[in-house]
C-alpha cells in the first residue's frame, strides 16, 4: 500500500510530462492496434472465401483471360454444379478517388454467392435490364445509390463510357461479406466489346465454379486444368481461398511494411518512455540516496521504478485500447476498403503485451542505476 | 563504549589517483554524548560521519558501533542494521517531497514490525515533541526549511535509534530556526539520552555540542 502511494504519487509529480508521456503512449498502442487491424483486414477478405467454390483462371497470369467457350467445358468435368464467368471492370466512377470494385458477371453468379442477399424483384429487375447493375449496401450508402439510379463509369481496362442502371442493392449475410462493389452483366461487356474492340470479345477474367464437396475442390481442379493442358490458354484452378491468398501475397511487401511501422511506432514510444523514466530517475538521485539510507534495500528502489513505469503504461496502455473500437468504426466508414475493420481480441492482447513491454524496458535501466546508487554519492546529487 | 573506532583510513580514487580523507582516525564516543565535529572543508569530518552512520565504508581500521562492527557488514545487513540503529539529519532535510510531514516521519517505521496504529501514535508523538502537530498533513513544499528539518529531526528519532548523525543541521537555516534546530537536538540528548555526532562549520553551533573534535586534513587534531 505504501509502495503503490509512493509510486502513483511520484508518477505524477510532473504532470505535464507524465500526461504527454501518458498521451503518447496511448496514441502509439492505437496505432499499433489500427496497423495490426489493417494487416488482419488484409487477409480477413480469405479468411471469408469459401472453400465450395473454385476459380478457374489463366495458367500464365490473371492479365491473359480464357475464351469464353471453356465455360461448357468446365461444366461437363464430373463434381462441377455450376459456373459463373467474372472479369475485373476496373472503371473510375467520376473520379478516381472513388475507386470501388465493379465485376461483370454471368447470373449464375449470385447463385454461387448466397452471401450477397438481393430481394428476387430486384435480382428479376436486373436479369431484365441489360445495362442493370447491382451495387452493396456500403457503396450505396457512401454514394447515395437508389434503385433507378444511372451510373456512369468511365472504363480503363475496357476504354470509353459506360452506362449502368440501379436495378437491385444487395446486403452481406454477415459483417464479413464485401458489400462496398458493384456487378452487371457480362453479357454487356462482351456485346460492347464485340462492336468496339472485336478481338477483346468472347473472353472471361475468370470463371467461379461450384462443387459439389469441398473436398473434392483438389480433384475437380486437377480434372478442369487437366481438359485445358496442351491448349493454348492453359488454366489454374484453385479454391477461391488460395486465389484470394494469391492476391494478399502479391501484397507481401506491403503488408511485411506495415508490420514494421507497426512496431517501429512502438519502439518510438518505447524510447520517449525510458527517456522519461531515466529524467525521472535522475532527478531523483538524492531521495533514493535518503531512501536507502534509512535502510529501504536497492529491491525497494527498483520496485518503485517499475511501479511508476508500469502506472504509467497501464494508463497510457488501456487508453490506447479503450480508443480502438470507436476509431476502427471511423476508420472503416472513412476508408470504406475494408468490409471487415475491428479490432480483434488478439490484437488487444497484442497491445497489451507491447505496453506491458514498453513498461520494464523502459525502467530497466533507470532501476539498474538507482539500485546500484552508491549513498554517499547520491547524497551530494542536486536535482 | 557506544562508538570505537581505532586507526581508521578512508582514501577516495579521483581521476585515477587515491586520495586520502582519514588517515588513522581513533576517537571514542560514549552513548548520550553529543559531539561536534568540526574543521575546514575537505577535512574529512563528513567522510568520518558517513563511516560511522554506515553509509561508507573504511579502507583501513576498526568501527564498532554498540559492538558491531559494521566495516564487516554486507551491504544487505548494513542496510538493515542502519534502519534499526542510525537516525540521520541532513543539510538540506532529504524530505521525500510527494510525502505529507507526517509520512516522512512514518518512512523508517515502514522497515519495522510495527502495526499501522503503533505507527501512527510514535509518529504523532515524534511530531508533537518537534512542535509540528498541526502541520502533520503538510507537504515538504508548504513548511518553511526550520520547519522541514524539524521533521527530518522527527524522522531521525521516530525509531527510536542508537545514533542519531546530523551533517549541518543548520547549513541551510536562518540564525533563528538555527538556534531552534540546535535547541531541540540538545533536548533530545539531554532528555532522551540520544547520541548524537554532528559535522558543523559553524562555531556557535558547535557549542550546541557536549564536546568538540576537530579534523584537518583528514587527521584528528583534538580528541580530548
Amino acid at each position: 500500500m505504501f509502495l503503490l502511494r509512493l509510486v502513483l504519487r511520484n508518477a505524477f509529480r510532473h504532470r505535464l510530462r507524465t500526461l504527454l508521456t501518458i498521451a503518447g503512449l496511448a496514441i502509439a498502442v492505437l496505432a499499433y492496434g489500427l496497423l495490426q487491424t489493417v494487416v488482419d483486414a488484409w487477409y480477413a477478405g480469405a479468411a471469408a472465401a469459401s472453400n465450395a467454390r473454385l476459380v478457374t483462371r489463366n495458367a500464365i497470369s490473371l492479365a491473359f483471360f480464357l475464351p469464353v467457350s471453356y465455360e461448357a467445358r468446365i461444366r461437363a468435368v464430373e463434381g462441377v454444379t455450376r459456373v459463373s464467368r467474372s472479369n475485373w471492370f476496373g472503371g473510375i466512377y467520376q473520379e478516381p478517388k472513388n475507386f470501388f470494385p465493379q465485376f461483370a458477371i454471368s447470373p449464375s453468379y449470385l447463385d454461387l454467392y448466397p452471401e450477397f442477399v438481393l430481394p428476387a424483384e430486384e435480382r428479376a429487375a436486373w436479369q431484365r435490364d441489360r445495362k442493370g447493375a447491382l451495387v452493396g449496401r456500403q457503396l450505396a450508402d457512401q454514394f447515395g445509390f437508389k434503385v433507378g439510379d444511372a451510373l456512369p463509369i468511365r472504363g480503363t481496362i475496357y476504354p470509353g463510357n459506360w452506362e449502368f442502371v440501379v436495378r437491385g442493392i444487395f446486403d452481406g449475410a454477415d459483417s464479413g461479406t464485401l458489400t462496398r462493389q458493384m456487378m452487371f452483366h457480362w453479357d454487356y461487356l462482351n456485346e460492347t466489346l464485340r462492336k468496339r474492340a472485336p478481338r477483346r470479345a468472347d473472353y472471361v477474367g475468370v470463371f467461379v465454379v461450384g462443387i459439389d464437396q469441398p473436398d473434392n475442390a483438389a480433384a475437380i481442379s486437377t480434372q478442369i486444368d487437366a481438359v485445358f493442358r496442351n491448349s493454348l490458354a492453359e488454366t489454374l484452378t484453385e479454391t477461391e481461398q488460395a486465389f484470394q491468398l494469391g492476391f494478399v501475397a502479391m501484397s507481401d511487401q506491403i503488408i511485411a511494411a506495415i508490420r514494421v511501422v507497426s512496431y517501429v511506432v512502438i519502439f518510438i514510444i518505447l524510447a520517449v518512455m525510458a527517456n522519461t523514466m531515466a529524467m525521472s530517475a535522475r532527478e531523483r538521485t538524492s531521495e533514493y540516496a535518503t531512501l536507502k539510507a534509512l535502510g529501504f534495500g536497492p529491491g525497494f528502489l527498483a520496485a518503485l521504478i517499475f511501479g511508476e513505469s508500469a502506472a504509467i503504461a497501464t494508463i497510457g496502455g488501456a487508453i490506447g485500447i479503450a480508443l480502438g473500437a470507436p476509431v476502427a468504426v471511423f476508420f472503416k466508414q472513412a476508408a470504406g476498403i475494408f468490409p471487415v475493420f475491428e479490432i480483434s481480441s488478439d490484437t488487444v492482447a497484442l497491445q497489451a503485451a507491447c505496453a506491458a513491454v514498453v513498461a520494464v524496458a523502459a525502467a530497466v535501466l533507470p532501476a539498474v542505476q538507482a539500485a546500484r546508487v552508491r549513498i554517499v554519492d547520491g547524497l551530494r546529487a542536486i536535482a | 563504549m557506544l562508538v570505537e573506532i581505532r586507526n581508521l583510513a578512508k582514501s577516495y580514487v579521483r581521476g585515477g589517483q587515491a586520495v586520502p580523507v582519514l588517515a588513522d582516525i581513533t576517537l571514542d564516543v560514549e552513548a548520550g554524548d553529543f559531539i561536534a565535529l568540526m574543521g575546514p572543508s575537505g577535512s574529512g569530518k563528513t567522510t568520518l560521519l558517513n563511516l560511522i552512520a554506515g553509509i561508507d565504508k573504511p579502507d583501513a581500521g576498526v568501527l564498532r558501533v554498540g559492538g558491531v562492527d559494521i566495516a564487516a557488514l554486507p551491504e544487505a545487513e548494513l542496510a538493515d542494521w542502519r534502519a534499526a540503529n542510525v537516525g540521520f539529519i541532513f543539510q538540506f532535510y532529504n524530505l521525500m517531497p510527494v510525502l505529507t510531514a507526517y509520512e516522512n516521519v512514518e518512512l523508517p517505521l515502514m522497515l519495522t514490525p510495527l502495526s499501522r496504529a503503533e505507527r501512527r501514535s510514535r509518529v504523532e508523538l515524534v511530531l508533537s515533541v518537534v512542535g509540528l502537530s498541526d502541520r502533520m498533513k503538510h507537504y515538504p513544499n508548504e513548511l518553511s526549511g526550520g520547519q522541514q528539518q524539524r521533521v527530518a529531526i522527527a524522522r531521525a528519532v521516530v525509531a527510536d535509534p542508537t545514533i542519531i548523525v546530523a551533517d549541518e543541521p543548520t547549513g541551510d537555516l536562518d540564525r533563528v530556526s538555527a538556534v531552534e534546530i540546535l535547541t531541540m537536538m540538545q533536548s533530545l540528548n539531554r532528555d532522551l539520552g540520544k547520541t548524537i555526532i554532528m559535522v558543523t562549520h559553524d562555531a556557535n553551533a558547535a557549542r550546541a555540542a557536549r564536546r568538540l573534535v576537530h579534523l584537518e586534513k583528514g587527521e584528528l587534531i583534538v580528541s580530548p
